[in-house]
Order: C-alpha cells, then structure tokens, then sequence
C-alpha cells in the first residue's frame, strides 16, 4: 500500500493543507459553491478581482463556447472593495477557508490603494495581484503586458502592504518574454506568481457577421489553454525555481493538475472546470493526490518542477 | 451553509423515455427525490457531448414538469429543441442512457396563497414549464387560460395532458399554420381586462417578454418572466448571464439570470438596456 501523500503547499510565507484552489473569477466568492463542497476543504478561495469602486463589467454576450473552451469578457463586474470586505470575506473566514484576496486596478495608485484596505484585514493567506486581465477597455492597461508597468504595480502594493502578507503576482501568457517580466515583478517585491490568466481571443458570429462579444475580444480558458500554460510555468520555472507557482490553465482532472505541477507548479487553481463541473476542485484534488501516490512521491513538493530533473543549469 | 444554490445537486441520472414531439424532443429523466424540491421555473444543467467532449459547458434547460408518483420513482420532463451540437447530442440521447446533472437551479414563479385569475403566456419551446406551473395554480384555485405562441405550428408545444389543466388555451402562429395568425401580444391588453388578469406567468424568447411588459405597464397585472440568456456555469460563478435589473431604490445593476432568475418581475429588467450597461456606478 502506498502512504499517504502529504499534499500541503507553501506560496511565499503562506502555508495551505492543499494544493487546489479556486481560480479568480471563476468561484464569485465562494458562495455559490459551498453547496458542493465544504470550502475548509480546498487549498483557498481566491475570490474574484476586485477593485475599488462597484462596476457593471461588460455588455452581453460575454461569453461563447469554443472548441474544448470558452471566451469569456465579463470585464472585473464587481461590488467594490468596502462591500466585498464588509460582505464576502467576514463569510468565507467563517466557514474556515482559506482565503486569496484577488485586486485589480486601473492604475498603479488603485493597487496600491486596494493594498492600503487589504492591510487592516486578518485572516487573509495572501493577495492576488491581477496586472493581466484581458477584458479592460484599454489594452495598454494591462500592466502585465510592459515590463516596468508590472514592477512599479508590485512595487506600489509591496510597499503598502508591508512585509507580511504574501503577494502573488497574476501574469499573462499573451507576451514575448515571460520569464523577464517574472523575474522584474519577484525583485519589485512578489513572493509568487499565478500563471497564466486567459489567452487574448476572439469569435465572429455567422449571422450578424460580427465579432460575438459584446467586448468584442475576451480570454480564452478551458483545456484548450493548457499548453500554453505547461510552457509558461516550465519557462519561469526553469528561470526562477525558487520562486512559488500557483498554475492554472484548462485543468479540468488530476492528470492536468499533475502535468502542471512537474512543470514547476506549487498549487494549482480550477477555474474553468468548475462551469462544467461544480465538483471539480474535490475530483481533481483525490485524482492528484492517487497519481502522486502511484509515481512513489511522499510529498507533493517533490513533484515540484520533476520535469526539469537531470537538466544542465 | 449555502445561502446560494441551496436545494441543487450534482447527480448522475437516467434517461427514462425520449420522444420527438413537433420540432422538439421530450425527455423524460428518473431524477429520484430531486423532484422534491423542484418548483415551476426552476432550470437543470446538463453535460453533454459525453466524456471526451470538447464541449466543456453545460447546457440549460428549464424543467418542463416533474412527477413524483410514476412506476419510476422521481421523474423531470424537459422539452428540448435540437438546435445547436449540445443540444442535438441531448436528444440523440436514448432510454438507459445516464446523463450528469445539477439541479434545480435558479428562481421559481411565485404562486399566490389565494385564488387568482392567471394568464399563461409560452413561446415556442418556452410553453414547456407553463404546464407544470398550470397544474399547481389549479390546485390552488386558480383560474388559468394560456396563450401560446410561435413562428410555425410544429413549433408549438402544447401535450393534450397539458391542454386539460387549463381553463382556456388560445395559439397563435407568425404564419398561421396552427391557431390564429400574429402574436401572442396581438390581443393582450383585451384578454387581461375581459379575464380580469391578475397576474401573467411567461417563458419564451426576450422579445416576447419584453413586449408584454411594456403592454402590461399600464396596467396593474403583475408580470413574473423567465428570461433566457446565455449561461456557462448556471451555479452563479460565471457571471456572463447577467441582465440590468432595477432594484427598489431605483438602482440598476448586473443581476445573473442563473441565481438572480431565471424569474424575475418582469418590471423591474431594464429592456431598453439588455445587451448594453447601464450608466457608471
């Protein structure tokens, strides 16, 4: 018989008893899910990016299906951060998860603004820093995208926060050289990188003959996406590995979440697999922990970028 | 504790019958004790496509009636129509066949604790959880008359079981191959006022229920709808099947239509915004 594996995981100073997690923007925040499974259950809650103000997103349609996929341009709808602190957050620490803060601004002085409310809450694990969502109206507001614009967000909300809370900078694949914007957000001061946000695309309606979403563009997510996020976080793995990974990207099993762990993941976020599967955090997690006992790993960190093992440095 | 969601369930279940009815398929599923908490209005998600899929959403569909009395045990019907590949792969699917669900999903039409006159409005495939809401109102002294309406007459959906648990029921088609020709919308204002309608129940495409509550605004019917929109999870963590929905203090936000609805008083969506956001907040 196999021991049991032990699963926990570590992002920065941050320590969690699993390693699966929500993905921002997939799980609201966490209500709707609780009725499937216990949110004590899983790794965290990383909630839905909020900014300051309340915010209506984008116009309908948002959303298309694509093959082994989904767009989606919802565009950061939110209620803001006095209500989402006031509301949501005093909910999910009362049910015993675990819980990811997940802001997004539209300039630097909003993250660091966010970061300055974030300060006064306890309980919290860590904080997403979101520099690389699609769906703004602006796509050369996406921080994630120009490598000095990403520093100075992660500059600005390390120095807000103070030592403490570990940041976890949100990146996207949709740029030339990953690994160099990895690298200038961890020395601004980010303790681990979430990889990767939705992939930049877009579908044309055959009856209007229009672009679909009302957004016009919109992030792809799904199992389409995840090779693109294997590449990224064996990329950045291999560059930084010592830097922590949560990686997403098209998990929708534990074979996926596997994959995405030899690549240099430390957690692994579901996002999509949860529309489809509302229980897909809880499979995905008892399929991981079976697959790592089944390749003789005792712990789950020594599954940790395996794929790079023998490897010349 | 979920305050969200709070009767569904993730279940596999079976398919107990599948018939072509007109241009739709009726699909009846032995679901067990989740017809238990089931109420007219509320919609089930469905995987479809099958393990190796690469559609990876569930499609919605509203609950058309369920039983919890046949040789079955607990059974929903659903009326589905074969329009797109998720849908299609639905109605290939034959008896025995097991299928993953969630359900029920969303908001239930409001039923009154005394008798009233209520006015039924279906389009097309829309009709389907009419039916089941008629048999209820009924049992509460209801008086209930039914309109119906769609583009061709094998787009009608309308069992002759159904046909017997309402008072009156009057068809229309845009080409008049079943029924009166034009609209369900045609006769309306006069209905209400030689019914005395109190309130209207609808399901049946955006247009349509747009264009009774602007018929109905000058009147004090109440109009509960069931709206449709494009959903990709149905549990209310997507947030692309969100519609402008005003709220008593006369504020204006993005309501999701899986958890928020699919009923909603019909009054309170902001048509004229559908498709478009309302001014910043």
């Amino acid at each position: 018989m196999n021991m049991p594996v032990d699963m926990s995981t570590t992002l920065g100073s941050a320590w969690f008893p699993s390693p699966i997690f929500t993905a921002s923007g997939c799980a609201s925040s966490g209500k709707e899910l609780a009725q499937f499974f216990a949110l004590r259950d899983i790794g965290a809650v990383v909630t839905k990016s909020v900014m300051t103000k309340p915010r209506h997103g984008r116009p309908t349609p948002r959303m298309a299906e694509t093959p082994s996929g989904m767009l989606n341009s919802i565009g950061l709808q939110g209620p803001g951060i006095d209500s989402f602190l006031a509301n949501d957050v005093p909910w999910l620490l009362e049910q015993k998860a675990r819980v990811i803060v997940s802001i997004a601004g539209e300039t630097i002085e909003e993250y660091a603004t966010l970061a300055r409310k974030l300060r006064s809450v306890s309980g919290l694990s860590a904080v997403e820093v979101n520099i690389s969502c699609p769906n703004v109206e602006n796509r050369g507001l996406v921080f994630a995208c120009d490598p000095d614009a990403s520093r100075r967000v992660i500059d600005g909300v390390r120095k807000t926060i103070g030592g403490e809370l570990p940041i976890i900078a949100k990146l996207s694949p949709d740029v030339t050289d990953l690994p160099s914007i990895a690298r200038g957000v961890v020395d601004a001061g980010a303790d681990a990188l979430a990889l990767i946000n939705t992939v930049l695309g877009m579908v044309i309606n055959l009856d209007s003959m229009r672009p679909h979403l009302g957004g016009k563009t919109g992030g792809l997510s799904g199992p389409a996406i995840k090779p693109v996020a294997v590449r990224a976080i064996y990329q950045v793995h291999a560059a930084l590995p010592h830097v922590p990974i949560l990686g997403m990207g098209g998990v929708s099993n534990g074979r996926d979440a596997l994959e995405l762990i030899l690549a240099g993941a430390s957690g692994i976020s579901v996002g999509t697999a949860s529309f489809g599967n509302p229980t897909a955090l809880i499979q995905i997690r008892d399929e991981l922990q079976t697959l790592l006992a089944a390749r003789g790993f005792a712990t789950l960190s020594q599954a940790v970028g395996y794929a790079h093992r023998d490897e010349s440095v | 504790m979920a305050t969200i969601n709070k009767s569904a369930v993730q279940q596999i279940v079976t398919v107990v019958s599948n018939k072509r009815v007109g241009a739709y398929h009726q699909i009846l599923l032995n679901v067990g004790d989740i017809v238990k908490s089931c109420r007219p209005g509320n919609f089930v998600a469905i995987s479809v496509g099958g393990d190796t899929s690469k559609m990876i959403l569930r499609r919605a569909f509203a609950i058309s009636r369920t039983s919890d009395n046949s040789q079955y045990g607990g059974t929903m019907e659903l009326i589905v129509a074969p329009h797109g590949a998720g849908s299609r792969w639905l109605c290939s699917q034959s008896e025995g066949s097991e299928l993953d669900i969630v359900a029920p999903l969303g908001t239930a039409f409001g039923i009154p604790t005394s008798p009233i006159n209520a006015l039924l409005i279906g389009g097309g495939y829309g009709s389907a959880p009419l039916f089941g809401l008629a048999d209820l109102l009924k049992s509460r002294g209801c008086k209930v008359d039914m309109l119906l309406g769609a583009s061709v007459g094998s787009k009608i959906y309308a069992p002759m079981e159904g046909k017997r648990s309402v008072n009156s029921l009057k068809i229309y088609t845009e080409d008049g191959s079943m029924g009166e020709t034009g609209r369900v919308t045609q006769s309306l204002l006069e209905i209400i006022e030689n019914r005395s309608i109190d309130v209207i129940y609808s399901c049946g495409p955006m247009g349509m229920l747009q264009a009774i509550t602007e018929l109905v605004s000058s009147t004090d019917v109440i109009h509960q709808c069931a709206v449709e929109e494009s959903m990709a999870c149905g549990i209310g963590i997507c947030m692309t099947c969100v519609l402008p929905v005003t709220n008593v203090e006369g504020t204006t936000s993005m309501l999701r239509s899986c958890i928020d609805g699919p009923v909603m008083d019909g009054a309170n969506v902001r048509w004229d915004l559908v498709g478009r956001v309302p001014d910043s907040l």
